[in-house]
């Protein structure tokens, strides 16, 4: 919980973050870090005592578009960057969510907050995560040293890969100041196929075999009717999505292909650019659960599982990735959300109505134990951010 | 180069050690006597040999588990090993330790189409994974060159690469899980067939550890279904610097091939020399430019590319036409380095990686380097990325030539570290860079490295001497930071 007269740090060099994570340290003061802030009503914490906020940390280093990279400080904001980029013709290709609508949430989602949080979106499928993006950072560590690891090149196996265990660590380990991601060219041109009627199992055969083909898929989704029934589709039943990217002769020729394979899927629409994209920020966006009370559940399952967990846990389901994640709205125990799902070999975030993580268990936990020790030995940053009770 | 120093009282203690791995892995999977440990004396990297104590070849993630378990109680160094392929060294053996080879987990576990994702035991080659599931018409994407040798369970340890990584990723961007065996003999799963980490992404963080973090006793990884068809261009050019403009033009134009690789005339001339692919030997340099997809955009970017080849010079171009044309193109890339080794005695390559707008710079000052070095140099580079694989001549048997071609190499991984690049783009620190890691890294960095492997290997048993230069306790690395000089309010409890 977070109290009223808690003070917000706003630091603008990492030196003064480095400052503040030092004397946070020294003073033992439980030390929320956030961006833009927009995901914090994600996971529960453990009583904190000063807020840090890197969104004064707002300068474009770098953005060299021929090397296919960009360095910036990590309180830009992912809108900004999303402009910078596309005015070059290229893209942050892991398509990450803001979640802003879908959270309720006030303010602007930050780079930094965006690769903390490791968020993807409908291309994870093709491109990639937000951690398969990120090619180096400074950073301030929970013991109140400014580091960094990577580089700014996309191909380097100089010392251990720290990208991948930031990005998705909350702010539990380092405070990231600054970051090196990688860009790539946008599509010039985009369409999706449309399912009509489908049931989840019967989605699920249609996404795998067009995953399953030469069709290089960036977008696979399933929205059962209950989701269908959102703009921009509005539906009277549900729909399932596949979006093709790239050069114009060659969407034609693979969405050729691909209405011939679907043929025994039944009838099949077509969304052109304009249309395509806004459906897929939708999608991205998680935006037909937006808004509902129930709790708001993310299961990561294998693809092929997606549709079976919501089958076991009552409630409204939409599926992206192929169905390797499944949004759900459900009441039933957190408990039960967690077995089920975990029983397909997946896991469960939950973003509103329970803890967010689960507990860590086991050798495996201990092992991520002694990983936030190794950085975060006083437990300053973000403390039971992402340890939740059993 | 220097390893730690052997422990004297390990060494002693060679017949128990031997009598307590045979426990754990009975029959022919303990290898003791001096002449069948030759093979293991060296990996790719064979300027370096040391002969170990012993070899333990199991079969089970249990035997593994039970071999770790019994190294650690009794302080006995481990050095993992696949097919030992590492061109840095990373499976050097230690004169007080022992070799834990994979090899003998050789399958494939299971292939699951409705997944897209292959579940297989480490020791089974990168290529025998395509193999095992192009029937259904999918690949496994990252294809070092090595590929027909090298095993999967290598290619996590040092994140590795290839001709195709631009457009598909390293092995890190291609993993969904792995069972990895710690130091203590406890076994975790990491990852799965989802898609994402449930926690920190320790996937993430093993792969290209180098062996320093555990062992790997299988991977998931996962397939892709194959581009419906492939072309490759041969483009040649008067010069370096064209060559290596195109390359910029080509990204530039938002065109991202399948592979871009790029070869200065010693080595066209040597891959020529060897396999007879068709390049053209007095050009300065070749680009060698795949693009994959539908038919349609096979063509559409073809032409393309050929248009920008054209306006920096290039005059020699070359289609494949069919799938043993463009496979006879790539031939002569990926024998580059056997085909160099035909041309001097002995070779060193190298890996660094750079912006690829500073090619032409960092070439011009190789050749310098050459020349006052006296030593020859071929490059070999995967130009899309930006990955220098220069190999230096010489010989081993000149007196003074292995420490002269040493530290031309060095001289060249610190260039590529001046002019904004790293030290090494896909084969990892190993030994062969491991003194060179304070040029990329200052203190600070590297002892948050270095305490990421006490949180997985607190007696550091696992592959020590590689990657870090300085070998640090876990305890001195793990003593909390004193803030200007004192700690406020000591008598708080710290959890």
């Amino acid at each position: 919980m977070i109290a009223e007269q808690v003070r917000t740090h706003r630091p603008a060099t990492p030196e003064e973050v480095c400052d503040l994570v030092a004397e946070a340290g020294a003073h033992a003061r439980h030390t929320e870090i956030i961006g833009g802030g927009t995901k914090r009503a994600i996971g529960t914490m453990d009583r904190v005592d000063q807020v840090i906020s890197t969104q004064r940390l707002d300068r474009i280093i770098d953005y060299s578009p021929e090397e296919l990279v960009l360095t910036v400080q990590t309180g830009v904001r992912l809108a900004d960057l999303e402009r910078l980029t596309a005015a070059k013709g290229q893209m942050l290709a892991f398509e990450p969510p803001s979640w802003t609508r879908l959270l309720s949430a006030y303010g602007e989602p930050t780079i930094g907050g965006v690769l903390a949080a490791n968020l993807s979106g409908p291309r994870r499928i093709r491109a990639g995560a937000a951690r398969d993006h990120l090619l180096g950072f400074d950073a301030v560590s929970g013991r109140g040293e400014m580091f960094k690891a990577g580089g700014r090149v996309v191909k380097n196996v100089t010392g251990y890969d720290l990208m991948k265990l930031m990005a998705g660590s909350w702010g539990t380990l380092a405070v990231l100041t600054q970051v090196t991601i990688k860009v790539l060219p946008a599509p010039r041109t985009e369409m999706t196929l449309l399912l009509f009627g489908l049931p989840d199992v019967r989605a699920a055969e249609a996404m795998a075999a067009a995953m399953n083909g030469p069709f290089e898929v960036t977008g696979a989704a399933h929205l059962p009717a209950h989701a269908a029934q959102a703009r921009p589709l509005k539906a009277d039943m549900p729909v399932t999505a596949l979006r093709l990217e790239g050069f114009e002769a060659s969407v034609q020729a693979r969405a050729e292909a691909l209405v011939v394979m679907l043929k025994p899927f039944g009838r099949i629409d077509q969304l052109e650019a304009e249309h395509s994209r806004e459906f897929w920020g939708q999608v991205r966006e998680v935006d037909a659960f937006a808004g509902d009370p129930r709790p708001l559940w993310r299961l990561s399952l294998p693809p092929a599982s997606g549709w079976k967990a919501p089958h076991g846990l009552p409630g409204d389901a939409l599926y992206d990735w192929a169905g390797g994640l499944a949004w759900l709205l459900t009441e039933e125990p957190a408990a039960k959300v967690r077995a089920v799902t975990r029983a397909l070999g997946g896991h469960a975030l939950c973003l509103r109505g329970a803890a967010a993580f689960g507990a860590r268990e086991g050798p495996l936990g201990a092992l991520q134990g002694r990983v936030k020790d190794a950085f975060d030995p006083l437990g300053v940053l973000n403390p039971g951010r992402m340890e939740d009770p059993a | 180069m220097k390893m730690p120093a052997p422990d004297d009282a390990l060494m002693a203690r060679k017949g128990e050690i031997v009598r307590a791995l045979r426990r754990i892995v009975p029959g022919e999977g303990v290898v003791a006597e001096p002449a069948d440990l030759v093979p293991f004396e060296s990996d790719g990297l064979s300027a370096y040999r040391q002969r170990p104590l012993a070899v333990v070849l199991p079969e089970t993630t249990q035997q593994v588990s039970e071999v770790l378990h019994w190294c650690q109680a009794n302080g006995v160094k481990v050095v993992p090993r696949g097919a030992g392929t590492s061109l840095s060294g990373g499976a050097l053996p230690l004169a007080d330790g022992i070799v834990l080879g994979l090899s003998k987990f050789n399958r494939v576990l299971e292939v699951d189409y409705a997944n897209r994702c292959a579940v297989v035991q480490p020791g089974v080659t990168n290529l025998a994974i395509t193999v095992a599931v192009e029937a259904a018409g999918f690949y496994y994407a990252p294809d070092p060159s090595s590929q027909i040798a090298c095993t999967i369970g290598g290619n996590v340890a040092e994140n590795s690469g290839g001709v195709h990584c631009l457009k598909y990723g390293l092995t890190t961007n291609n993993l969904l899980g792995c069972e990895l065996v710690l130091m203590s003999g406890e076994i975790v799963r990491l990852g799965g067939k989802a898609m994402d980490a449930d926690g920190y992404d320790l996937l993430g963080l093993v792969t290209g550890s180098e062996g320093l973090l555990g062992i790997v006793t299988e991977v998931t990884v996962r397939v892709l279904p194959k581009p419906q068809t492939a072309q490759a261009l041969l483009l040649g050019f008067p010069s370096v610097e064209a060559a290596g403009a195109c390359v910029g033009d080509i990204i530039g134009s938002g065109v991202i091939p399948a592979g871009l690789e790029m070869m200065d005339n010693p080595a066209i001339r040597a891959a020529e020399a060897f396999v007879g692919a068709g390049y053209p030997v007095d050009a300065a340099a070749l680009l060698i430019v795949e693009l994959d997809g539908p038919e349609a955009e096979c063509a559409e970017l073809s032409g393309h590319v050929r248009i920008l080849a054209a306006e920096r010079g290039a005059d020699f171009v070359k289609v494949s036409t069919s799938e043993a044309e463009r496979l006879a193109f790539w031939a002569g890339r990926k024998a580059a380095f056997p085909a160099v080794g035909r041309i001097a005695p002995d070779y060193f390559c190298m890996d660094g990686t750079i912006p690829r707008g500073k090619l032409p710079q960092v070439l011009t000052r190789i050749t310098e380097l050459s020349t006052a070095y006296g030593l020859g140099v071929a490059n070999v580079f995967h130009a899309g990325d930006g990955n220098l694989h220069p190999l230096i001549l010489y010989d081993a048997d000149t007196p003074g030539e292995l420490e002269r071609a040493e530290a031309f190499g060095a001289d060249i991984l610190k260039l590529c570290v001046a002019v904004g690049g790293v030290l090494t783009g896909e084969h990892g620190v190993g030994v062969e860079k491991r003194d060179l890691m304070s040029e990329m890294f200052d203190e600070t960095d590297l002892a948050c490295q270095m305490r990421v492997k006490c949180a997985f290997d607190p007696g550091q048993l696992l592959n020590p001497g590689k990657v870090f230069p300085v070998l640090h306790r876990c305890a001195e690395l793990g003593r909390v930071h004193v803030h200007r000089g004192k700690v406020a309010f000591p008598e708080l409890p710290r959890f």
